[in-house]
Formats: C-alpha cells, sequence, structure tokens
C-alpha cells in the first residue's frame, strides 16, 4: 500500500472528488496556482481544474465562507479553505448563523453542502493568533458536522465523506500532521462520520485522544507497555456525531477514563466526552476522569511557554498513571 | 410614460405592491390580538423596491432577503397562505413554523431565505450569482439590504468579490434612513449609499424607491447587465417605511414633518395615480384587482388561523439530512 502524507492524502481526496463532480469546487485566500495553500494542500489542483474552479480569493474570510453557503444552496459543493483554523472567527456568522442553521430555519427546503477546511493546532512557534483549537466552538452548532482526522488515511476518507455529504462540515486538520505519512490504499473508499477507530487495544485504561494527541497518545501507550500496562487508544474521528457507543463501551471495560485534547480544557472537546462517560457509565469507573488537555491560556510564542501549555507524552503517561 | 412596460406587467406590479401592503396590514392586525408570536418587521411603505427589483426578474432567479422580508417573499412569488402561516407558526409555513417572520424562504420560487442577521444576505448571493455562473446558466441574483447593513464588512467583502470575479449580482440597497432608531446621518458621513460602488470599479444608482416604475427601470439596467456577463451593480432605493422598526416601536425618533413628506410620497397611492392618470387602466379595473386581493388576503388568514401549529417534537427534525 502506498505511504503518503496527511497533505497529499486530502489532495487526493480534493482531486478525485472534484474529478467525479463537476460542482465541486475549492476557494480560498492563496489556494491556487501561484502559492497552492498555505500548507500546500491544494499544490497543482488550479493547474489541473483551472482558476475557476480552484479560486483565489480576495482577505474575505466572511465572503468566502457566506458564497460558499450560497453556491452550496444552489447546486453547488464547494470546499472553502480558511488559512489558519483562529481566522474562522472572522467567518463566524456565516458558519454559525448561516451554513448550520439553513436546513434547519428553512424548515429542510435546503441543503447546504458546504465543506470549510482549516488547520488547527500549536508546536510551530506562530503564536496566539494561528494556532489555537477551537473544535469545540463548532461542536456547539447543532447543524454542523465536525471533522478531526489524526492521519492521512482517515484524512482522505473523511474528507470524501464530507464533500459528497448534504450537510455543512468543518474539517479540522491540524497543521504538525501536514507532514505525516500512512498507508493509503489506491483503491477507492470513503469512511463514514460517526465510527471511532480503535487505535490499540487495551484492557487497563481508555485513552480518547484527537488529532495529533492521538500520536502521542499512542507514543505514552507504547512507553507505559513496557511497565505492563495496557492502555487502549480511541480516535473519535468526528467530533459531530460523536461515537458515544465506542467510548462507553471502552470505559465499561477498562473502568478508566483518560481524554486527550490539544484544546483548552474549560468548555472544550474533553469536557463534552467525559460528561458522556459521566452520563453513560459512572459506575463503571474505578477511578476519576482525568483531562490531559491544552491549558485554559491563549497559545503563547516563544517555545518552552507554547511547549508548557499544550499537552505531551509525560503528561499524558502522568494523567494515566494517577487513574491506575 | 417613457417605459415599454406591458399592461399585463403594470397590473401584476400594482397587483403585488397592493398584496404586500395589504398583507403587512393584515400581519399587524393579527399582532395585535396576539396570533403572532415574537416580533414583526413590515415592509408598508417599501413596496415599490421589492415590486420594482423582482418584476425585472425570472423565477429561477435569485434573491436574498433581510428581517423585513415579507414582501421580498410575496414579490418574488411565495405564496400568501404559506407566507402567512409561517409568520403564525404554523405547521403549513414555508419553513414549517421553525423560521416564523425573520426566516422564510421558498426555494421553489429562487427565494433563498430571509436572514436576521444584518448584512448577512450579501455573500450568500454572491454565492448563488457564483454558482449560476459556474453552472454556465444565466441566472441572476438580487440582493436586498438597508442602508445600516451597507456599514458592515460583509457589504465591503460581497461587494468587492463580485465585481472582482464579474458575478450577476444586484445589490438592492433599500435606504429607508433609519437602522433601527438610528438616523443615515448619525452614523455615516455619506448621503448616498450608491456613492460607495465607486470603490469597487461598479456601478452605483441611486433612484427614488417609492417609485415602482423608477425602481423598474433602474433594476432592469442593472439585471441585464448582469446577465450579460458584465458584473453587479450597486442599486440605492431611497424608501421610508410607514411603521417603526418593530411591532414595539412607536417610531418617535422620527420628525412629524419628515414622515409626512414621506407619506405623502406613498408609492402605492403614486403608482395608482400614474395608472389612472395614463388612462391605462379605468377606476373599475383598479377596483377589480383590489378586490382579488382583498380575497387572498382573507384566503391567506384563513388558511393560516386554520392550520395546526407543528408538535413539539418536530422541533428535533431538518437539523441534519
Amino acid at each position: 500500500m502506498p505511504r503518503i502524507t496527511y497533505r497529499e492524502a486530502l489532495r487526493q481526496a480534493l482531486r478525485e472528488e472534484m474529478r467525479r463532480d463537476s460542482s465541486v469546487f475549492l476557494i480560498g485566500e492563496d489556494i491556487g496556482r501561484h502559492w497552492g495553500g498555505a500548507f500546500k494542500v491544494t499544490d497543482g489542483l488550479a493547474q489541473e481544474f483551472g482558476d475557476e474552479r480552484v479560486r483565489d480569493a480576495p482577505i474575505s474570510e466572511s465572503a468566502i465562507v457566506g458564497t460558499g453557503v450560497g453556491a452550496a444552496i444552489t447546486g453547488m459543493r464547494p470546499v472553502a479553505e480558511i488559512m489558519f483554523g483562529d481566522l474562522t472567527a472572522l467567518a463566524m456568522d456565516q458558519i454559525a448563523n448561516q451554513a448550520a442553521k439553513i436546513r434547519y430555519m428553512f424548515g429542510g427546503q435546503a441543503s447546504c453542502p458546504l465543506v470549510i477546511r482549516t488547520p488547527f493546532g500549536a508546536g510551530v512557534n506562530i503564536a496566539s493568533h494561528h494556532s489555537q483549537s477551537l473544535e469545540a466552538w463548532f461542536m456547539h452548532v447543532p447543524g454542523l458536522r465536525v471533522v478531526v482526522p489524526s492521519n492521512p488515511y482517515d484524512a482522505k476518507g473523511l474528507l470524501k465523506t464530507a464533500i459528497r455529504g448534504s450537510d455543512p462540515v468543518f474539517f479540522c486538520e491540524h497543521k504538525l500532521l501536514y507532514p505525516v505519512e500512512g498507508d493509503v490504499p489506491e483503491e477507492e473508499y470513503t469512511i463514514p462520520f460517526g465510527v471511532a477507530e480503535l487505535k490499540r487495544k487495551g484492557s487497563d485504561v481508555t485513552v480518547i485522544a484527537t488529532m495529533y494527541m492521538v500520536h502521542k497518545a499512542l507514543n505514552a501507550a507504547a512507553t507505559l507497555e513496557a511497565e505492563g500496562l495496557k492502555v487502549e487508544v480511541i480516535d473519535p474521528r468526528t467530533l459531530t456525531p460523536l461515537d458515544k457507543k465506542a467510548i462507553v463501551d471502552s470505559v465499561k471495560k477498562t473502568g478508566r477514563l483518560v481524554v486527550v485534547s490539544e484544546d483548552c480544557k474549560t468548555g472544550g472537546v474533553s469536557a463534552e466526552i467525559a460528561s458522556v462517560v459521566a452520563e453513560e457509565a459512572i459506575d463503571y469507573l474505578d477511578a476519576p476522569i482525568k483531562r490531559v488537555t491544552g491549558l485554559d491560556t491563549p497559545i503563547p510564542f516563544s517555545p518552552p511557554l507554547e511547549q508548557y501549555v499544550i499537552p505531551n507524552e509525560k503528561t499524558i503517561i502522568k494523567a494515566i498513571k494517577e487513574v491506575v | 410614460m417613457t417605459l415599454a412596460v406591458s399592461k399585463a406587467k403594470l397590473a401584476e406590479m400594482y397587483r403585488k405592491m397592493l398584496e404586500i401592503r395589504s398583507f403587512e396590514e393584515k400581519v399587524f392586525e393579527l399582532y395585535g390580538q396576539n396570533l403572532v408570536p415574537g416580533t414583526i418587521h413590515l415592509y408598508a411603505g417599501e413596496e415599490a423596491v421589492a415590486v420594482g427589483v423582482c418584476s425585472c426578474l425570472r423565477k429561477d432567479d435569485y434573491i436574498t432577503s433581510t428581517h423585513r422580508g415579507h414582501g421580498h417573499c410575496i414579490a418574488k412569488g411565495a405564496e400568501l397562505k404559506r407566507t402567512m402561516a409561517e409568520i403564525l407558526g404554523k405547521k403549513t409555513g414555508y419553513c414549517k413554523g421553525k423560521g416564523g417572520s425573520m426566516h422564510i424562504a421558498d426555494f421553489a420560487v429562487g427565494m433563498l431565505g430571509a436572514t436576521a442577521v444584518v448584512g448577512a444576505g450579501l455573500p450568500i448571493a454572491v454565492g448563488a450569482a457564483l454558482s449560476a455562473k459556474l453552472r454556465k446558466t444565466d441566472q441572476v441574483a438580487a440582493c436586498f439590504f438597508g442602508e445600516g447593513a451597507s456599514n458592515q464588512g460583509t457589504f465591503h467583502e460581497s461587494i468587492n468579490m463580485a465585481s472582482a470575479w464579474t458575478l450577476p449580482v444586484i445589490f438592492v440597497c433599500e435606504n429607508n434612513l433609519y437602522a433601527m432608531g438610528t438616523r443615515q446621518s448619525r452614523i455615516m458621513n455619506l448621503e448616498d449609499i450608491a456613492d460607495r460602488a465607486a470603490s469597487y470599479g461598479i456601478p452605483g444608482v441611486k433612484v427614488d424607491g417609492n417609485d415602482v416604475l423608477a425602481v423598474f427601470e433602474a433594476s432592469q439596467k442593472a439585471v441585464d447587465r448582469a446577465r450579460r456577463g458584465d458584473g453587479p451593480t450597486l442599486v440605492e432605493c431611497k424608501t421610508y417605511r410607514h411603521k417603526g422598526h418593530s411591532r414595539v416601536d412607536p417610531a418617535k425618533y422620527r420628525p412629524k414633518e419628515e414622515v409626512e413628506q414621506w407619506m405623502a410620497r406613498d408609492p402605492l397611492r403614486r403608482f395608482k395615480e400614474t395608472l389612472l392618470q395614463n388612462s391605462l387602466f379605468s377606476e373599475a379595473e383598479l377596483r377589480g384587482v383590489e378586490e382579488k386581493v382583498a380575497g387572498g388576503i382573507e384566503e391567506a388568514v384563513k388558511f393560516a388561523l386554520q392550520s395546526p401549529y407543528p408538535a413539539p417534537e418536530e422541533a428535533l427534525e431538518d437539523v441534519y439530512a
């Protein structure tokens, strides 16, 4: 099976969907032939599909998403790129009040098959306006699907599902994952939303991790195996819908839960996952739930500061040891 | 009259304007009887804008609308019955009672919906126009918004984008002088919103928004330009709302003389006078239209009142596909 990067997997999904369906087009800042996207995800696509379908937009996030909404409700399948996840704040009305609510407000008359792709995550020293993880904002908006792929295989299969679906999808990428390689088959596949993946089987503790944290959690689990601890690692892959059953079933088996997510702790992804387990499996817990998350600060610039506020293998291992 | 407008078209325009006026008066009355939940933003006084613009559009053209949107719906061809039912929160309404007065849509006639966020409809109209261009149809999108919305970032972003990409959009600014209770002169150092078009390299025209034929003429030029593939136009229609901003607003911030001046320029009465003075229609002919409209309104009210409310658990439907 070919090994390709997360970036190339995303590009393959876009290319294959654009070849398959002429209603798919891309809109975003510097995604076209002269730059190919700030993270090069769309590199080469304008050369194949032309500038009309790979549109370099003005620096107008609200209009990029809003134009996507208008095109989506009139028969197109736009994929909008917001260069950094932090900048989705500029388009929040169009995402949360328009795209997410059009089907509902109008009594099911319209679908809004718009995909909004954007990179989140810290780790490259670009500070408070280019490093946040804001997935939880979008989990709080009924009508949106929220997708969080952690590897190339999932990135491609989930992006295809997002493009083919009938709901607006907020598609989160992680900037540290773009160069990460993984196996991706040449043949066609898609991945359904709402199906978590068991990344590592274990019986002592359940670790639910998302995006880049899946890799850190797996490293932590490998380290702990040498000490005789069997850590189960689950990647939800989509936050809305959330595969509650996979999470709850695992906790029922292990009796212990650690949630690892890069976003801030308060009101975050980890809070939702912990709540699900508290509501549905509290009687199975043998220890308090632990959350390993970004600290409740903006993301600072200086490397030692930045590393301090995001989770790492050590903090994950510490949390796991506290519950077993 | 120099316009080449058929008699049938004129009759249709008069009927639509009258429908909107009568509809709004009826909504106001029903509100007073506690039959309309929430609030209402009436379009009475601004009928010439929606009707003038929509009379230039085809059924498959698009419009986006605002919180003050009943008139846009009716002008674009939405049914009175289902519009009224939506305003009353009934299951038979266009949005099954989920949208209400500020969120009516009828996709079947190209009415892409009213948004209650001021300025939010502009990029959506641009997207509909982009969609038409990419699908290689010759559809156009007309986007209604107020002078208040022209201070939103979406106004700038959307018109710039539509201009840069030569998209078939007609940006229709309904300048009724007040953003809620704030007079334009207090928040803008500019009298004519149409002047802003220069920033985007597109034509900007201002018209008497209480003269349906003037609106029609200006819009027709803008629609023709858009359909030819020459890009967007900003059409500013100077108009005035008869009532306050919303149901609770007695509009005391508007000077009495100003209100009187504008009421004297009532678009419906002016159009009727034009039609009679030019001997295009007889009193009897117009009376016939008026009777038909009155009947239609009564029927819509009856339909809406008799319709059931949605079952509470229907609140869970239509969140996702």
